[in-house]
């Protein structure tokens, strides 16, 4: 599985109540959390975002909240990947679980820069970016969690 | 193999002689537990999937507490999706309006979470039955719904900080300002991945109130779960709520540790952690003239019956200041009861603040005390992020229910042995 899009930078402990506000909780629609992801640290971010486009951050990304809103705005939104140096915990399991990548690299969470192209080889691991021509050697997905990612969550690759 | 206290509990729950740091393993859960935020989206993946009955129905807890009373049209659906979910599969813990409380002051309540339980639920916060010798740990909603169907949810074994508690808190100091000293030292990803096992001669000093809020906010470290050892006050506790088989857990003595933190209790002093992250910690002696607008006190960290005491000991007999809103809701019908028998009621409406009945709501932002932009609040809740409380511009402090409660009064941040 491969990915390729334009990189939105953030720092470090981006938040769940960032990613998705609490106050749009009151709804389970896909679509409409994705019409406010971001919108407390990024207004614009979901006017810029195409599909395929990556989010590059800081560590600890996802902290806070369990919410499974936050990794589904963002993979609603378009997002094919989160690189980030470290994630919180829950935000992590959460991400697999509904089938959005998520590479852990602290090589290229520091080096890539916004607005970059960046391809990503799941396969492999490897992370290249298009701008600069550099790339990054993040630990490839075990299979059992690529077969997830693939199927587009856990209860996909459970019921399909 | 030795094992610290939270591995014991995962090989119980795995039916394996013992577990070492990350092995994957999968455990049988004792409670599964969701809310309205949480549930609906749950209840869509198990419906997806195709399932039609639920594991046990006696071990399942669905609780309306985040956005109910209903806030809205939205919120009211959400409600209805997990109310009808609840009716159609029995589901025994189902608690609606009139029997809610905010569920992690009400799931300990009522019994159905104990020392040695394995417990998930999807909300971050359920690391607070951790203070009873269990452990338990935030999920999210697709976890849950695999695990209401099958019972079991796998789990990669953490390895663990242990903290090591030494004397007694003095004055004012409370469970609240433990935890905020703690993520003061270590970060809000100080034990990312890792257990909080917390120990010491200083342990038998808390009470439990002081414990679950403790090990609520474990999770504000990063940390998958927090856990105290069982001791006479909680199995005190556990006894006339608790039905299930206590089962106590200790930590081999040759057990490893990534690292030691130690706190003296008597050395702490009142703590707030100011905007906007939980880390940013100090003692209430280095904040002044920090002008606040409203001062809540209540939720899963502190809507307990200790923290309502406390409060109302310092409002006795005096008023909230101009220009403050001074919003207190204790956690659950219980709580509330008790604050009606204890007067305390009496003295929060005198005082001129608020008394409502259980709910989430101001904590995430949802309802029932929303900040403006510009507006700040001292809150006895958990998180500080940006927005968390309402307008992105708008300001959160972190604090006990006693700093909360004496800077009502004055309408800045305050040391409550100051007034």
């Amino acid at each position: 599985m491969k990915a390729k899009g334009t990189v939105h930078k953030y720092g470090d402990d981006v938040n769940t109540d960032v990613i998705i506000p609490a106050r749009y909780l009151n709804t389970s629609s896909h679509q409409e959390l994705a019409a406010h992801c971001m919108e407390d640290i990024d207004k614009d971010f979901v006017k810029r975002v195409q599909p395929g486009d990556i989010v590059v951050a800081g560590k600890n990304f996802g902290c806070g909240s369990s919410r499974e809103h936050a990794p589904i705005a963002l993979k609603a939104a378009g997002v094919s990947c989160v690189i980030a140096p470290t994630f919180a915990r829950i935000f992590y399991r959460n991400s697999i679980n509904i089938g959005l990548p998520i590479l852990e690299c602290p090589d290229a969470a520091q080096a890539i820069e916004a607005g970059h192209t960046v391809t990503l080889d799941f396969d492999t691991g490897l992370i290249t970016d298009e701008s600069t021509g550099e790339s990054f050697q993040a630990q490839p997905f075990p299979p059992f969690i690529q077969n997830i990612v693939e199927k587009g969550g856990l209860l996909e690759s459970i019921t399909k | 193999m030795a094992m610290t206290m939270t591995q014991k509990i995962l090989a119980a729950a795995a039916g394996l002689p013992s577990v070492e740091a990350g092995q994957l393993i999968e455990a049988e859960l004792d409670m599964v537990l969701g809310n309205d935020i949480t549930s609906p989206v749950a209840i869509n993946e198990f419906e997806r999937c195709g399932a039609d009955s639920v594991f046990d129905k006696g071990k399942i807890a669905l609780v309306l507490d985040h956005f109910s009373p209903n806030k809205d049209i939205k919120a009211a659906q959400q409600c209805k999706q997990t109310r009808e979910f609840a009716n159609k599969y029995d589901i025994l813990n189902f608690f609606d309006v009139g029997q809610m409380g905010i569920e992690h002051a009400l799931l300990p309540e009522k019994g159905l979470v104990g020392p040695g339980s394995c417990v998930i639920g999807a909300d971050s916060h359920t690391c607070t039955y951790g203070a009873l010798g269990a452990f338990s740990t935030g999920v999210g909603s697709t976890d849950m719904a695999a695990a209401m169907i099958t019972g079991k949810a796998w789990f990669k074994v953490p390895s663990a900080i242990q903290v090591v508690l030494t004397g007694r808190p003095t004055g004012f100091v409370s469970g609240k300002d433990v935890i905020l000293h703690l993520i003061g030292e270590i970060g809000v990803d100080g034990a990312l991945y890792q257990s909080l096992e917390f120990c010491g001669e200083g342990v038998a000093a808390l009470s439990m109130d002081d414990r679950f809020t403790i090990a609520n906010m474990a999770i504000e470290a990063g940390a998958k779960n927090g856990i105290f050892p069982v001791d006479e006050k909680t199995l005190a506790y556990c006894e006339g709520r608790y039905q299930g088989e206590v089962k106590v857990f200790q930590p081999d003595p040759d057990a490893v540790y990534e690292r030691t933190v130690t706190i003296d209790l008597g050395a702490l002093k009142p703590t707030v952690s100011m905007p906007h992250l939980p880390e940013n910690t100090r003692t209430i002696g280095e904040v002044a003239d920090v002008k606040i607008d409203q001062s809540v006190i209540g939720s899963c960290t502190n809507g307990r019956i200790s923290d309502m005491r406390v409060a109302a000991e310092i409002l006795k007999g005096k008023k909230v200041a101009k220009g403050v809103r001074c919003i207190v809701i204790p956690a659950t019908q219980e709580v509330y009861l008790q604050c009606v028998k204890e007067g305390l009621v009496e003295i929060f409406i005198e005082a001129g603040a608020v008394f409502s009945t259980p709910t989430c709501g101001p904590c995430l932002g949802g309802y029932m005390g929303i900040l403006a932009e510009g507006e700040r609040a001292v809150s006895t809740t958990n998180r500080n992020f940006v927005g968390r409380m309402g307008h992105p511009e708008s300001e959160v402090v972190l604090a006990s229910p006693a700093v909360a409660a004496a800077s009502a009064v004055t309408g800045y941040l305050t040391d409550p042995a100051a007034l």
